[in-house]
């Protein structure tokens, strides 16, 4: 996967909790979920969304790395090799 | 009953405030448990004063109150010294903004010192305290603001910008919004908080508060209509401390965490009030659930009594299971944990369970309502756990069990009710009105009040089941009513939101079972002629209903169907929507719509 690949990914799994999320308005190193008014069932839908979707293993303790486009999508291109 | 009951054999290193139940409830008496509370100097019985000034004044002003660790993990502390004095600067600022007694002020705020300053600066006042749930969106919270006259609103920029700006001119009873933190200057009819606090004088003479004086405005939902505004006075801080006793085992010295957000009554009563009038150290996280950060706070703060939900705890269940592996639990040092709780919604065995094993002590449930104020039915630190039951009344409290009606509720014939006779029937949850927190109306709404009470009992809406030995059990809600991850949802609110919406014509809104929050709210919805069901419009409508209401009311799931069941007189079946949803009987359809 490339970082354009899984920055898509990041922002379709976005979507499909928060749908009409204005991703465009989002900068790369804002932290969505604050942006979003994402709360903790929104998160966990959203690390499903993503595992799912990239078949990529996320662990608990690197939830608290998914806070922002930018490094969610890194964490994606590190993981899936 | 279901699952085998877990013994308190071992004898606690710290003697709990309950050590025998039968003994407590037989010498219990509310005056004996108001007679521990200092008391206003001169008479009368204020919450702030045994909150706060009470410490102060026999020597305990050094001991840390507040433990707040920021979203970037920044802990800084406030002792009861330093809270007495912005408690009093809030106070003596609201007395100069003209706000008195009775007045409303409103907090729209995440979980930050100034919302502990508001609060009880509010009550200090004599003014009332009001909280908004952060996650509420534009909707809930006009609704709120005009419902509870608000005078008065503390909030920050970026909520106000998100959530109130746009309605400001349609709430002329709302004169002052104080905005914490920068921004108030772009923001035109704010001031900022923080200015005004420097200003103000740091000692605040308590006016005279009489105990059935209005505190706290709760708002909570029913089936239909607006969301109600639940009124308790101050005189609930006598429940408040005998509860958080009893129920959560407070003890000098604790170190204390309650995990629900003051926007709700659990947040509240349990988050602020009752622990500061036990003098304890209270965490306060301002970030949101992680698995990670939560295990880090309970060791690194030495938390010793935790009361959280069932929702955070079925997710932590799921980051960390029973089954293990145990590496993220155990490479924290929990050992100081004494205590916890759980209050929401029922707290599956499961949970119970797990807590046993993965953090070495069960969870204890228990149960109260918005209107109750404080904790009445609960799992005590000396007694057995039934897991999966909400425990046994607390002393002072009578509950029953009361039989049934055609509709669900309690059947009251002449002015009666009548308790079910035999073990583990099925019926309406009861309490005998008394206790020092329960609610003393519904704000402008005395009809409503006075329907919550028949035959000499409060009528709690939820259906239980009592066991031969007097443990309770929660079935479900007698009424339309949806509890998501703990929180009340009024189905009607979310209803009137979706049809808004051009495309649709009506709405049903139920709750879903779901493994993680009990509850969350699905909408079914039918369109308005010429409009098609398609991906995009559900997508569309679930956008459009968090926009309005916020994550924390929104629907999560969107059904569409053209022939909504009703009744005779035109109002969507929610019953049977729930039923279908479900694969259950339906039951009496005798008021449905007949089809054409």
């Amino acid at each position: 996967m490339n970082r354009t690949e899984a920055l898509e990914l990041v922002k379709d799994s976005i979507s499909r909790v928060v749908p009409g999320a204005d991703l465009d308005a989002l900068g790369p190193d804002d932290s969505f979920r604050d942006a979003l008014e994402m709360d903790s069932l929104d998160f966990l839908g959203f690390i499903e969304a993503l595992s799912d979707r990239s078949g990529v293993r996320i662990e608990d303790e690197d939830t608290q790395r998914l806070t922002t486009l930018s490094g969610t999508a890194d964490f994606l291109v590190a993981r899936a090799g | 009953m279901r699952g085998k009951t877990i013994h308190k054999d071992a004898m606690p290193g710290v003697p709990p405030n309950l050590a025998d139940y039968e003994k407590a409830r037989a010498g219990f008496t509310w005056s004996q448990a108001r007679s521990e509370l200092a008391g206003l100097p001169g008479g009368g019985l204020n919450m702030a004063h045994e909150a706060v000034d009470r410490h102060v004044a026999e020597g305990r002003g050094a001991r840390v109150a507040l433990c707040c660790i920021a979203r970037d993990n920044a802990v800084s502390t406030v002792t009861y010294a330093d809270l007495a004095v912005h408690t009093s600067r809030f106070a003596d600022l609201l007395r100069s903004l003209g706000i008195g007694r009775g007045d409303r002020v409103f907090t729209l705020l995440g979980r930050c010192p100034e919302l502990y300053t508001t609060v009880l600066g509010t009550l200090k006042n004599t003014s009332v305290v009001c909280p908004l749930f952060s996650a509420f969106g534009p909707d809930p919270v006009e609704q709120r603001l005009r419902l509870g006259d608000a005078r008065a609103l503390v909030t920050t920029a970026a909520l106000y910008r998100r959530k109130v700006a746009q309605l400001r001119s349609s709430l002329p009873g709302l004169k002052h919004v104080l905005i914490v933190g920068p921004g108030a200057e772009e923001l035109p009819g704010t001031i900022s908080f923080d200015g005004l606090m420097s200003a103000a004088a740091a000692t605040f003479a308590i006016p005279p508060t009489s105990p059935d004086d209005m505190a706290l405005l709760h708002f909570t939902s029913g089936t239909t209509g607006t969301p109600k505004g639940a009124v308790h006075v101050h005189e609930a801080v006598v429940a408040h401390y005998a509860t958080a006793a009893y129920a959560l085992d407070l003890h000098p010295g604790d170190v204390y965490w309650c995990t629900a957000d003051p926007g709700w009554v659990t947040g509240m009563s349990y988050g602020i009030i009752a622990p500061l009038v036990h003098g304890v150290t209270v965490v306060v996280d301002e970030g949101d659930y992680d698995a990670g950060r939560w295990y880090r706070i309970l060791a690194e703060q030495r938390v010793s009594v935790w009361y959280t939900a069932p929702t955070a705890l079925r997710m932590l269940m799921r980051a960390t299971p029973r089954q293990g592996p145990y590496d993220l639990p155990r490479s924290y040092d929990l050992s100081h944990l004494r205590f916890i709780a759980s209050v929401g919604e029922p707290l599956n065995p499961e949970a119970v369970l797990w807590g046993r094993d993965v953090l070495g002590l069960p969870v204890h449930d228990n149960w109260w309502q918005t209107e109750t104020g404080c904790i009445m039915i609960a799992n005590f630190a000396v007694c057995d756990i039934r897991p999966g039951s909400m425990g046994r009344p607390l002393p002072g409290v009578e509950a029953a069990v009361l039989e049934q009606g055609g509709d669900g509720r309690a059947l009251i014939a002449d002015g009666r009710a009548r308790e079910v006779d035999s073990p583990g029937a099925v019926g309406e949850l009861a309490l005998r009105p008394g206790w020092p927190s329960m609610f003393r109306g519904y704000l402008h709404d005395e009809e409503r009040y006075r329907a919550a009470f028949a035959g000499g009992w409060y009528l709690t809406g939820d259906l239980a089941r009592r066991d031969a030995d007097g443990w309770y059990w929660f079935v479900g809600r007698a009424d339309d009513v949806i509890k998501s991850a703990g929180h009340l949802i009024g189905p009607f609110e979310v209803e009137s939101a979706l049809m808004e919406h051009a495309s649709v014509a009506e709405a049903g809104v139920i709750g879903r079972p779901d493994p993680v929050a009990g509850s969350i709210v699905k909408a079914f919805v039918s369109l308005r002629p010429g409009i098609e069901p398609s991906l995009d419009l559900e997508r569309e409508l679930l956008a459009f209903s968090r926009r309005k209401l916020g994550p924390a009311v929104a629907p999560r799931e969107i059904a569409f169907d053209q022939n909504l069941p009703k009744t005779r007189s035109g109002k969507v079946m929610r019953r049977l929507l729930r039923a279908r949803e479900l694969g259950l009987p339906t039951g009496d359809l005798s008021t449905l719509e007949e089809s054409a």
